[in-house]
This record gives structure tokens, C-alpha cells and sequence, in this order.
């Protein structure tokens, strides 16, 4: 049992496939994903695969500020992914709102809505940066250590 | 008695069939997702990578969906998984089984069609619209590769004058292998779904074809299925056309060359094309593949 338990740990931290959900993104942080399965970046190297479906994903990938009307996508593909699952947050929309922070239409930060386990900060983020949280997120999973920072929103 | 019982269960087990065919099938995926990777000018996946993604998948936890009867749900990837492994274990590879008797190209053939419809099956229990999309094109792709698959595969029988592989193995090399072999080797990429005929499957087009609800340890294996099936199909064609020497040693070298063939030529035509349109595969196969099978089922029959 402890054999295969730690040869599932390598398993987990060497074969992330990612889902990549734009939730109201402007579209940067995805061209920047998208350069991932460059020849430059190649994303497979470290076994990552970006799979169509998530029910294959072991990690989310959010970019955009989470309008309101892509939270309730974002609730039930996050559901749909099996556990265990981390969650890496694109670029600074998901994490702070942005430029879009304070307006009407959009969620004032993922945390509301899930738990992230990673933040990758800019406006887009440089490829690499990406890269460096999703093998962060898959070290996390080997670990066992996702879905630690949530908050749940403060209805008042 | 026993003692048969002890080899045909290592033959399934062991040698070729589940530990080795595993083993050869990984090894396989993974050459294929490298050397695609290298002709992108990409590094490509490490070395053990299907198998890390083997067991990781194993590890995660399963959700069956709403509506599918978890028994069809678990019991179909198995089903696959069984059939290609019992196909591997009755071929008479070196150092297989030598159990041969009347019929069992035919039954190698059925054994090996099985994960194809396994897959049919799974798309449309999936209750996924996605899923049955994905299965619908496979059900027609079958319908097109068949043909030069079955007729290559018959060709070689009406020359042997038998359904029985050792008798197809005894042939002398002749024109007929060179014909067969060119039917054989049109329909590989689409019995392996790779790239112009990666149709059922397609990638983010249709989402994931017929596996699209599938997660977990059921996904573990049907990607396990898909893994022997390359395996299985390279052992075919080194039953059907590559003569046997005398040598142990040389026969398993040239049982393992001709799978690594099949991983070459399926791999650069899988990187220097892009998907094809089903009617167009249908059209491809319904030409060319039905003049390949025409060819060499007229010739067997002639020569
Ligand atoms: S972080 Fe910047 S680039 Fe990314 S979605 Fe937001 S505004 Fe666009």
C-alpha cells in the first residue's frame, strides 16, 4: 500500500491535465494559455495535457474577472471535476476584479465562488509564469494540499 | 491438463498478453506523443508518462453519471480491456501460446473490433450529447476502415486456404503480402484514431468523443484499451506479414520492429495532417481502401 500510494503522489504531480475556462476574460491570459502548447513553452514536457472535457481535468484554469453570469458555469464545472482537483487563477482579474473591480456585472473575486489553490499574478502573466503555477497546483495535489484558501461571500 | 491451464493463463497474464502488452503499449503511446512532440519542435512528454497517467487516473475518485447504469458504466471499459488482452494471448507470437486451431483469425478479428464498440456503447450510455456524436462518427468510420482491414486479412486466408494463423504464417512471402499489407496499413490510422482520422474522438471539437463523461479509473481503462489495441494491431501485422525465422530471438526482434513501424508511419502522418471531415475519411476509405481490398482479393485469388 505504501508503494502505490507513493507512486500515485509521483503520478499526480508528473500527469496534470488542465481545463481552461474563460470566465469573462478579456482574452489575454488565454492567448498567453494558448502559447503554453507552443514549441517555445511546451506545456507536455512536465506531462500537462489540455483536455476538452473537464471530468479529465486534475487542474481549472480560471482567467477573467468572474462576471455573474459565468459564476454558476464556473460552480458546476469546478463540481464536475473529480477529486482531488486543485484550482490555478490566471492572470489578476480572477484575483482582485482588475480594472473591472467595483463594477456591477462581475463577482469581486474568485474566492467567492471557489477555492483557489494558486494565484498567478499580471496583466497577462508571461507564459512561464503560468507554467510555474500549474506545476505548483500539481505539486499541491501530490501533496494533498488543495482547496485550502476559500471564503465563502458575505451576503449582508 | 493443469499444466495448459498454468500456460494460458501465463499467456494472458504475462506474455504477450496484459503484463507485457501493458508494458509495450505505454511504451508505444509514448513514442507516438514524442515523436509527434519532436516534429513540432516540442521536447514531448517524459519517458513514463502513460503510465503516470495510468495511475493517476486509478487514483482519482470516480463519478458515474447521472442516468448510466454504473455496471455498463465500469463494465464496458472492462470488456475492452479483456477482449484485447484474450486477442494478444491467442495470436501465436514468439514465446506465446501455440494453441491453434480452426477459425481463430476470425476470432482474433471480432476480439479485436471489440474496443471499438465498447467505445460506441460507452458514448451513447454516457447520455452525453457529445457522446454520442463522437459515437455515431466511430460506428461510420467502422463502416469505412473495415474494409481494407477485413479484405487484407481475407486475401491472406483465401491463399492460406485457412482461418487458422499458423497456416496464414506458413505462407511464403509473394505478391499477395505486398498488396495485403498496403490494405493493412491504410485502415491502422483510422482503427487507431490518430490524426486525419482522429474523427470519433475529436479533441475540443466535439469535447472528447465517446469518452466524454468517462473520469477515473474507468478512463485509466479505456486509455489501458487503447494502449494494447496499438499493441494488438502491430501484432497482427507481424502475424499476417512478416515471415518467421528460424531463430527465436530474431522473430521477437522483428515482432517488436513491426509495431514500432506502425508507431512511425501512424505518428508522421498524424503531424503532417489535420482532421479530416467524416464523409471525406468515408469517401477515402470507399475509394482507395475498397481498390486496396479489390486488389488483393483479386490476386489471392488469381495467384
Ligand atoms: S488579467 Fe488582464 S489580460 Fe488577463 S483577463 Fe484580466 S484584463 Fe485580460
Amino acid at each position: 500500500m505504501g508503494l502505490f500510494s507513493s507512486i500515485l503522489k509521483l503520478s499526480r504531480r508528473r500527469s496534470p491535465w488542465v481545463y481552461v475556462l474563460n470566465a469573462g476574460s478579456c482574452n489575454g491570459c488565454d492567448i498567453e494559455i494558448g502559447s503554453l502548447l507552443s514549441p517555445r513553452y511546451d506545456m507536455e514536457q512536465i506531462g500537462a495535457l489540455r483536455q476538452g472535457s473537464p471530468k479529465h481535468a486534475d487542474i481549472l484554469l480560471i482567467t477573467g474577472p468572474l462576471t455573474l453570469r459565468s459564476a454558476d458555469a464556473v460552480r458546476s464545472i469546478y463540481a464536475q471535476i473529480p477529486e482531488p482537483k486543485a484550482v490555478v487563477a490566471v492572470g489578476s482579474c480572477p484575483a482582485t476584479g482588475n480594472v473591472f473591480a467595483g463594477s456591477p456585472t462581475v463577482e469581486d473575486g474568485v474566492l467567492h465562488v471557489v477555492p483557489v489553490d494558486v494565484f498567478v499574478p499580471g496583466c497577462p502573466p508571461r507564459p512561464q509564469a503560468i507554467l510555474a503555477g500549474v506545476q505548483e497546483a500539481a505539486h499541491l495535489l501530490a501533496e494533498g494540499k488543495t482547496g485550502r484558501w476559500h471564503k465563502e461571500k458575505h451576503h449582508e | 491438463m493443469s499444466n495448459g491451464l498454468i500456460q494460458g493463463l501465463a499467456a494472458y497474464f504475462l506474455w504477450p498478453g496484459l503484463l507485457a502488452g501493458a508494458l509495450l503499449g505505454w511504451l508505444y503511446l509514448w513514442l507516438s506523443r514524442a515523436l509527434i512532440a519532436r516534429m513540432q519542435r516540442r521536447f514531448g512528454p517524459p519517458f513514463y508518462q502513460p503510465f503516470f497517467d495510468f495511475v493517476k487516473l486509478l487514483g482519482k475518485r470516480s463519478m458515474v453519471p447521472a442516468g448510466t447504469a454504473p455496471l455498463l458504466y465500469y463494465g464496458l471499459p472492462l470488456a475492452a480491456v479483456i477482449s484485447i488482452t484474450l486477442a494478444l494471448a491467442v495470436m501465436p507470437l514468439p514465446g506465446g501460446l501455440n494453441a491453434s486451431f480452426t477459425g481463430d483469425l476470425i476470432l482474433v478479428l471480432y476480439l479485436m473490433e471489440m474496443p471499438a464498440f465498447c467505445d460506441i456503447l460507452a458514448g451513447f450510455a454516457s447520455r452525453s450529447i457529445y457522446g454520442q456524436v463522437g459515437s455515431s462518427r466511430e460506428a461510420a468510420l467502422i463502416l469505412g476502415y473495415s474494409l481494407p482491414f477485413i479484405a487484407a486479412v481475407s486475401a491472406l486466408a483465401i491463399q492460406a486456404d485457412s482461418f487458422r494463423m499458423v497456416d496464414v504464417l506458413a505462407l511464403p512471402f509473394g505478391p499477395v503480402h505486398v498488396l495485403a499489407a498496403a490494405a493493412f496499413i491504410l485502415a491502422v490510422p483510422a482503427r487507431l484514431k490518430s490524426n486525419p482520422f482522429s474523427i470519433p474522438n475529436a479533441e475540443q471539437e466535439i469535447v472528447a468523443g465517446p469518452h466524454v463523461e468517462y473520469n477515473g479509473p474507468a478512463l485509466a481503462l479505456f486509455e489501458l484499451a487503447h494502449g494494447l489495441e496499438f499493441v494488438a494491431v502491430g501484432a497482427l501485422f507481424s502475424v499476417l506479414f512478416i515471415p518467421r525465422l528460424p531463430s527465436a530471438g530474431l522473430n521477437l526482434v522483428l515482432y517488436l520492429a513491426a509495431g514500432l513501424l506502425l508507431v512511425l508511419i501512424t505518428s508522421v502522418l498524424a503531424a503532417a495532417t489535420a482532421r479530416l471531415q467524416i464523409h471525406r475519411a468515408f469517401r477515402f476509405y470507399w475509394t482507395w481502401g475498397a481498390l486496396a481490398a479489390l486488389g488483393c482479393v483479386v490476386l489471392a485469388a488469381l495467384l
